[in-house]
């Protein structure tokens, strides 16, 4: 070890869980502080651009905090190793980007099926395949969504700053937990490379929310891994507490059997839809700049949303009549606020700038008869304010 | 205690390692003559005899007929995805390490589409227990062939013979790092349910390989005609040679009568542990 990265091993040694106060931070180190700050435990991943700064800061910060760090050998390892910890009680965490995030459908799938809270930060590179690795995408917001087979609830958040990827990462724990479901930081290659302040507060204002446990002690009379409560949220008995779960990928009934009809299968697939779906509106979260009287609203998400905010406030400088809503999860999709605006009758058309060939745009249409103006870029830039300010203009 | 145990097994009736098998789950969906029963059965009574509180003791299963064992033993048990049982057992034994996770799988889920799980995980000597139920095919989905199908043996998927030169597990896992590695067959009940106590004795990776009769699948396409026929096969042909010096000449052909099929604990030694 070189006499840097002692010195450094010695520093982490000494430095607390959260560290509070001002910093000058890199995204994906915020992302790394935020899981710490909200308890994180066990991190398992393989090293890929530009998510690795992720694993690197927590393979020096965690171990000291008690914390287990594993390199795994690929993408389909490191997701289930999260699973597995998560099964056992810990707060889990993996980063990766496109390709890996490919490779982890599979058990993310898992993850929702078994309801075991875990969180998955994908920072977003020009893609498909192996693309431009080290370049800004945000192409994988559809596949965050419908990437594993089936149907199946998750949530989403699309920091904009290293200040959010702090703050929603802390939340992204708390609603893996509150849901138990499989929650993802969507992040950008410049969000995750951008160095900004960051605010970190006290470690008793870090706000917390733990999965509900069993009520019943562990006695031999069977526990229901998945009775759920009137949230549509089954309280979750861990490995080692006694309670003699059993899990599987499987349908199954409130046991956790396996249960091969199609009335539990029905039942069950709902149950995993409805309990994000019908909390949307406690889950969607939003920032919206002048929408209420805007006659063009564009709506963005991540590193383009900082553009967009520019040109609309520029828009507006020079008397336009334009807002901004800004997705911050994109996951549930905020559509009540989106149908919301257009039933207001005010907003003429919408903007949809974004790093990839229409992904968002599609679902804006979906809600739609109002003109969408696209401005697209495949991936390895983004949208200036120059560019969607022209738009606004036109 | 429920109601369906009670039915099955009046209470003064009850078999001691009742209490670690899920009763409330027969009937099982494992065909006439399947070895896998008797796996279970073989853990079952190594979690009795380890002195470790049951509730202490992790199933995970990956995807297969072995993948349903977690499914029927009454400990915290998971049933994951196809291949993948063994970094989500690292991730319960390395968050937990005072528990003692078993990963109960079949040929195809651990050296298949698990390999590479399965090579990394001995390599860093995980404390996993893994029980690898070979019966040379895909049973499942129907008897394809997999990475353990003798050359020659006929599946599905090869009609007129396996071509491809199966896996030497024990060999495989001894050079990827295991602390202990074994080989028997469900014939061997005795020496199996040892060979599973003492991998719940060490701190670190083991691997025991046991065969086992898949009549409806392998067996069918291979002129084995039921589960005994293949148990008579275990008896006629598998030497005992514990310590086995050479783990690269224990090929198993299970269709040459002439070649014996080795079994026995193979190797036992101290790595250092995984993150203790």
């Amino acid at each position: 070890m070189s006499d840097s990265a002692v010195a450094a091993t010695v520093q982490a040694d000494q430095e607390p869980r959260v560290l509070t106060g001002n910093h000058f931070m890199l995204g994906d180190h915020a992302c790394a502080e935020g899981a710490l700050a909200a308890g994180l435990d066990f991190f398992g991943g393989y090293p890929i651009t530009p998510s690795t700064e992720i694993a690197e800061h927590l393979a020096r910060r965690l171990p000291p905090l008690g914390g287990r760090f594993v390199q795994m050998e690929d993408e389909l390892g490191s997701m289930a190793a999260i699973i597995g910890a998560s099964a056992a009680g810990a707060r889990s965490l993996t980063a990766t980007s496109g390709p890996g995030f490919s490779l982890m459908m599979e058990n993310i799938g898992l993850a929702a099926m078994l309801e075991i809270p875990c969180v998955v930060a994908d920072v977003m590179r020009a893609s498909p395949s192996t693309g431009l690795p080290t370049m800004v995408g945000q192409s994988d917001i559809l596949q965050a969504r419908w990437g594993s087979h089936g149907d199946y609830g998750i949530i989403a958040y699309c920091p904009a700053s290293p200040q959010e990827c702090f703050d929603l990462t802390v939340r992204a724990f708390n609603a893996a937990d509150q849901y138990r479901v499989p929650v993802f930081m969507l992040m950008d290659e410049v969000v995750g490379h951008m160095t900004e302040r960051v605010v970190i507060p006290a470690a008793d204002e870090v706000p917390l929310i733990r999965r509900k446990g069993p009520r019943q002690a562990p006695d031999g009379k069977p526990f229901l891994s998945y009775a759920p409560d009137e949230d549509m949220v089954p309280p979750i008995a861990h490995a080692g507490e006694g309670y003699k779960v059993h899990m599987t990928g499987l349908t199954h009934d409130e046991r956790g059997y396996p249960a091969m009809n199609v009335e539990t299968h029905d039942k069950l697939i709902n149950r995993l839809v409805d309990k994000i779906r019908l909390h949307a509106a406690d889950i969607e979260m939003y920032e919206e700049i002048d929408a209420e009287d805007a006659d063009t609203i564009v709506i963005s998400f991540g590193c383009t949303a900082r553009s967009a905010r520019h040109a609309v406030n520029q828009a507006r400088s020079e008397g336009l009549k334009c807002g901004l809503l800004r997705l911050i999860t994109i996951w549930p999709f905020p559509e009540t606020r989106i149908r919301q605006l257009i039933e207001q009758g005010k907003v003429q058309r919408f903007i949809v700038p974004e790093v990839n060939l229409g992904q968002l745009r599609r679902e804006v249409e979906r809600l739609t008869q109002l003109p969408v103006l696209r401005l697209n870029h495949a991936g390895g830039t983004m949208p200036t304010p120059d560019a969607i300010l022209e738009l606004i203009r036109s | 205690m429920t109601v369906t145990e009670q039915t099955i097994h009046p209470a003064e009736n009850i078999h001691p390692i009742d209490r670690l098998l899920r009763a409330d789950r027969l009937p099982h969906i494992l065909c006439p003559g399947c070895g896998i029963g008797t796996v279970i059965h073989g853990y079952a009574h190594a979690i009795a005899a380890s002195g470790i509180a049951e509730d202490q003791h992790v199933c995970v299963s990956g995807i297969g007929c072995s993948g349903r064992a977690a499914g029927y033993v009454n400990v915290d048990s998971y049933h994951t995805t196809h291949g993948r049982a063994l970094p989500f057992a690292l991730g319960i034994a390395v968050h937990k390490p005072e528990l003692n996770v078993t990963v109960i799988s079949g040929d195809g889920d651990l050296s298949a589409i698990g390999g590479n799980h399965l090579i990394h995980a001995a390599r860093r000597n995980v404390n996993l227990n893994v029980i690898c139920i070979n019966n040379f095919n895909y049973g499942m989905t129907g008897g394809q062939v997999g990475p353990t199908t003798p050359v020659g043996a006929k599946g599905t998927t090869a009609p007129l013979g396996a071509v491809e030169q199966p896996f030497n597990l024990p060999y495989l896992a001894k050079a990827t790092g295991a602390e202990f590695v074994a080989r028997w067959t469900i014939l061997h009940v005795r020496e199996f349910q040892d060979a599973v106590l003492r991998s719940m004795q060490k701190n670190g990776f083991s691997f025991i390989e046991v065969l086992a009769p898949c009549p409806t699948s392998f067996g069918r396409a291979n002129k084995i005609e039921d589960g005994m026929h293949e148990v008579e096969i275990y008896r006629e042909r598998c030497r005992v040679e514990n310590g086995a010096p050479k783990l690269e000449d224990l090929d198993i052909d299970l269709l040459d009568e002439n070649k014996p099929i080795i079994v026995g604990n193979f190797v036992d030694i101290e790595r250092a542990p995984f993150m203790k």
